[in-house]
C-alpha cells in the first residue's frame, strides 16, 4: 500500500515551471532603454575596477605648466584639472571611490530600511508605532545637516562618512517600505495566506515582499545620485574623501574655481555623476516594469 | 480506490469525523466582536458591535446561508470563525472540539477554509496559479513537488485544465476562472468546512450559476459543509438548507430555507423577502418594504435593534431586547416580540400561536 502510494506521487510530481527571475530577466532584455543603461553602467564599473591596468596617466601626477587644458589637447583627451592632472585618468580612477560611496550606503540602507519598513507595515500596532516614530525623529533634521552631524561626531574618514550616509538614507526608505506594505497587508490574498495557517515570516517572504520590492527599489536607486552629492559635500568639509584622492564629488568641488576658465572640463565629474544616476534610475524603472507580471 | 484517491491520502489525509452525524460540525456560542472606533488622544471613541452574542450551529453536510444587509456582521462572523480576527467573547467548536488548547488555530485553519468575494484581490498577482494553490500544502509540510501535483489535481476538480492554467497569472484569467482558483485553493488543505463569503456575488449571472453548480458537485464529491454568506436571496435559497438572517450584528431569525421563505416571522426577514426583485408582474414591489439605512452600529437602538424601522414597533420593542424564540416549527426561531407570547406586544400570540400575516 505504502509503495503504491509513493509510486503514484512520483509519477504525479510536476516539473517546476520557468522561475520568476528568469521571466524578469527575459522581459528586462526586451527593453532597449534598460539594456543601454545596463551596458553603460557595466562599462563604467569595469573601467573603475580595472583602472590600474588600463595604462592611463598617473592620476596624481600634476604639472603647473599644463593646468586646465581644454578637452582634446594632445596627450590629454579630456584635458587637465586645476593642478595639471590628467582628467581622463582621474575620472576613471575616481569611479572606484565614487561608485563605492554612491552605492554602498544606499544598498545597506535598502536592506535595513526594507526590513524595518516591511516589519512595521505588516505587524502594525505597537511595533509600527515604535519604528515609525523613531524614524520621524530623523526627519526633524535636513539630510545634509544630519550627514554632517553624524560624520562630525564619528570623525573624519571614508568609513565614517559611509556609515553616516547609510543612517541618513534609512528613514526615507523605511517610510516608503512601510506605506506600500500597509497597502498590501489588507488585501485578501494575505488573509487567505493567513487562513491557510502560514506564519508571518512565510507570508512576508512569499506574499508581501514580491509585491512591495518594486517601488522601494525604484525609490532607493533615485537616492544613489543624492548620495554621491552628499558624499561630495562631506568631502568638501574635510569629513569624507581627502585630496588628492580622485573622487567625482570632490573633483566637482575643487574644479568649481575653474568654472569660468574652462567650464567643459569643470563639468566632467558632474556629467559622470549625472550619467551614473540617470542610468540607475532608468534601469530600476525598467526593472520595476519587468517585475510586474502584468506587463 | 482510484489513483487520485491514493494521492489525496498521501498528500493530506482528510480529517476524520469524530462525533458522528448527529453532532454539529460547527457550533458557535455567544460570539461577540466589538471594534473600538474614533477616540483619539482627547476624543471619546465609540464601540461598533459588529457581532453581538451570535449563536448558531452547522450540521455535517449542510449548507448554512447567512443573509443580511451590508454591515450586518456577516463577513465579521466569517472572519471570526476562521480565526482571522480574535473574538472578544464566545466559543467556536468544531466537531466537538473547542478552539483553544484542544484545537489550535493552525489546525482549525486546516479544517476550515474560506473563499473571498473579490476574486482578484484574493490572489497574489505575482504568483502563478499553481504556486497559489500549492502554497497551503507547502506551509503544512508537504514536499513542493507533491504540493504542485495536488494543485494540478485540484485544478482538474474545479474544471480547469492544468496544462493551460497552472503557469498563468491571475490577471490573465476571467472572474469566473479566478473564483474557481480560489475554490481550488480553499480545498487544497482538504478542509471539512468551507466558508463562502459572497463568493459568487461579483460574478456574471451565467458564470455564477456554473460556479454554484461546481460548489454543489464538490460538496457531494468531497463531503463538504458550507457556510454560504450572501446578500442575494435567490442564490441563498438555491444553495442553502438552512438560513440565518442577521441585522446589526445579531441573529434575528433562523430556520430551514423553505420555512423562512413561506413563513417568515421577523418583520425584517419579511421586508428582505419583499424587497426581492421579481419577474412576475403580479408580484411587483410597489413601495420599499423598509426605508432608510440601518442605524449607526456605534450606538445601536435600545431593545429590539430593528424597532426604528419596524412597522409594528410598540413601547415594549424599544424597552426590551427580544430573544430567539422557537416559532413552533421545527428548528425555526425568530427574535421578535410578536413571536413571544409573554412579551406583551399587541400582536404577540396570546391564546393560540396563530400569527397574522399583516404585510
Amino acid at each position: 500500500m505504502t509503495i503504491v502510494a509513493t509510486d503514484i506521487v512520483r509519477i504525479a510530481v510536476v516539473d517546476k515551471a520557468r522561475g520568476y527571475w528568469t521571466n524578469v530577466g527575459r522581459r528586462l532584455m526586451r527593453d532597449p532603454v534598460s539594456v543601454l543603461c545596463a551596458v553603460v553602467l557595466i562599462l563604467i564599473a569595469l573601467a573603475a575596477i580595472f583602472a590600474p591596468y588600463l595604462s592611463l596617466a598617473d592620476p596624481f601626477l600634476g604639472s603647473m605648466i599644463r593646468r586646465l587644458r581644454p578637452i582634446g589637447t594632445p596627450g590629454y583627451p579630456l584635458g587637465t584639472d586645476e593642478l595639471g592632472r590628467d582628467m581622463l585618468s582621474r575620472l576613471v580612477h575616481g569611479g572606484r571611490l565614487s561608485l563605492l560611496i554612491g552605492l554602498l550606503p544606499v544598498v545597506t540602507a535598502f536592506v535595513i530600511g526594507t526590513t524595518l519598513g516591511v516589519s512595521a507595515g505588516y505587524v502594525g500596532g505597537f511595533v509600527n508605532q515604535t519604528i515609525m516614530r523613531t524614524v520621524d525623529v530623523f526627519y526633524a533634521f535636513p539630510s545634509v545637516l544630519l550627514a554632517i552631524a553624524i560624520s562630525g561626531a564619528l570623525g573624519a574618514g571614508i568609513t565614517n562618512s559611509l556609515v553616516s550616509l547609510t543612517i541618513v538614507f534609512i528613514p526615507p526608505i523605511v517610510r516608503v517600505a512601510e506605506s506600500v506594505t500597509t497597502s498590501v497587508r489588507g488585501l485578501d490574498f494575505v488573509n487567505a495566506a493567513r487562513a491557510s495557517g502560514a506564519g508571518p515570516l512565510t507570508i512576508m517572504r512569499v506574499h508581501v515582499l514580491g509585491n512591495v520590492l518594486g517601488p522601494i527599489f525604484v525609490y532607493s536607486t533615485s537616492l544613489i545620485s543624492v548620495c554621491m552629492i552628499l558624499a561630495a559635500g562631506l568631502s568638501f568639509l574635510g569629513l569624507g574623501t581627502k585630496p588628492p584622492q580622485p573622487e567625482w564629488g570632490l573633483m566637482l568641488n575643487t574644479l568649481r574655481t575653474a568654472i569660468y576658465i574652462n567650464p567643459w572640463v569643470a563639468a566632467l565629474p558632474g556629467a559622470m555623476i549625472f550619467t551614473v544616476s540617470i542610468c540607475f534610475n532608468l534601469l530600476s524603472d525598467g526593472m520595476r516594469s519587468a517585475m510586474d507580471v502584468r506587463s | 480506490m482510484s489513483e487520485a484517491d491514493v494521492l489525496r491520502q498521501e498528500v493530506l489525509a482528510p480529517v476524520a469525523d469524530v462525533g458522528g452525524p448527529q453532532q454539529p460540525l460547527l457550533a458557535v456560542r455567544g460570539l461577540s466582536k466589538h471594534f473600538a472606533v474614533g477616540g483619539g488622544l482627547f476624543g471619546r471613541g465609540g464601540v461598533v458591535r459588529a457581532v453581538d452574542d451570535v449563536n448558531f450551529s452547522v450540521d455535517k453536510g449542510e449548507v448554512l446561508g447567512i443573509v443580511g444587509e451590508s454591515g450586518c456582521g456577516k463577513s465579521t462572523t466569517a472572519r471570526l470563525i476562521i480565526g482571522l480576527i480574535a473574538p472578544d467573547k464566545g466559543e467556536i467548536t468544531l466537531d466537538g472540539e473547542p478552539v483553544g488548547p484542544a484545537l489550535t488555530l493552525r489546525e482549525l485553519r486546516r479544517r476550515v477554509q474560506m473563499v473571498f468575494q473579490d476574486s482578484y484581490a484574493s490572489l497574489n498577482p505575482r504568483l502563478t496559479i499553481e504556486e497559489t494553490i500549492a502554497f497551503g500544502p507547502k506551509v503544512h509540510g508537504i514536499a513542493p513537488a507533491v504540493a504542485r501535483a495536488r494543485a494540478h489535481e485540484l485544478l482538474r476538480k474545479v474544471g480547469l485544465d492544468p496544462s493551460l492554467f497552472a503557469d498563468r497569472y491571475p490577471h490573465e484569467l476571467s472572474g469566473g476562472q479566478r473564483q474557481r482558483i480560489n475554490i481550488a485553493r480553499a480545498l487544497a488543505l482538504a478542509p471539512r468546512l468551507v466558508i463562502l463569503d459572497e463568493a459568487v456575488s461579483a460574478l456574471d449571472k451565467s458564470v455564477e450559476a456554473q460556479v454554484l453548480n461546481l460548489l454543489l458537485d464538490l460538496k457531494e464529491e468531497l463531503g463538504l459543509t458550507y457556510v454560504f454568506i450572501s446578500h442575494d436571496l435567490n442564490v441563498v435559497r438555491f444553495i442553502s438548507d438552512r438560513v440565518i438572517v442577521m441585522y446589526l450584528g445579531e441573529v434575528v431569525e433562523s430556520g430551514p430555507v423553505e420555512a423562512l421563505w413561506t413563513d417568515a416571522r421577523h418583520p425584517y426577514t419579511r421586508a428582505l423577502l419583499a424587497a426581492m426583485p421579481s419577474l412576475d408582474a403580479d408580484h411587483r414591489t410597489q413601495e420599499a418594504p423598509i426605508s432608510g439605512d440601518p442605524p449607526n452600529p456605534i450606538d445601536p437602538p435600545s431593545g429590539c435593534r430593528f424597532h426604528t424601522r419596524c412597522a409594528f414597533a410598540e413601547p415594549v420593542c424599544s424597552a426590551e431586547a427580544p430573544r430567539l424564540m422557537p416559532t413552533g416549527n421545527e428548528r425555526h426561531a425568530a427574535a421578535c416580540h410578536m413571536v413571544d407570547p409573554a412579551s406583551g406586544h399587541s400582536r404577540a400570540p396570546v391564546a393560540s400561536p396563530e400569527i397574522q400575516h399583516a404585510i
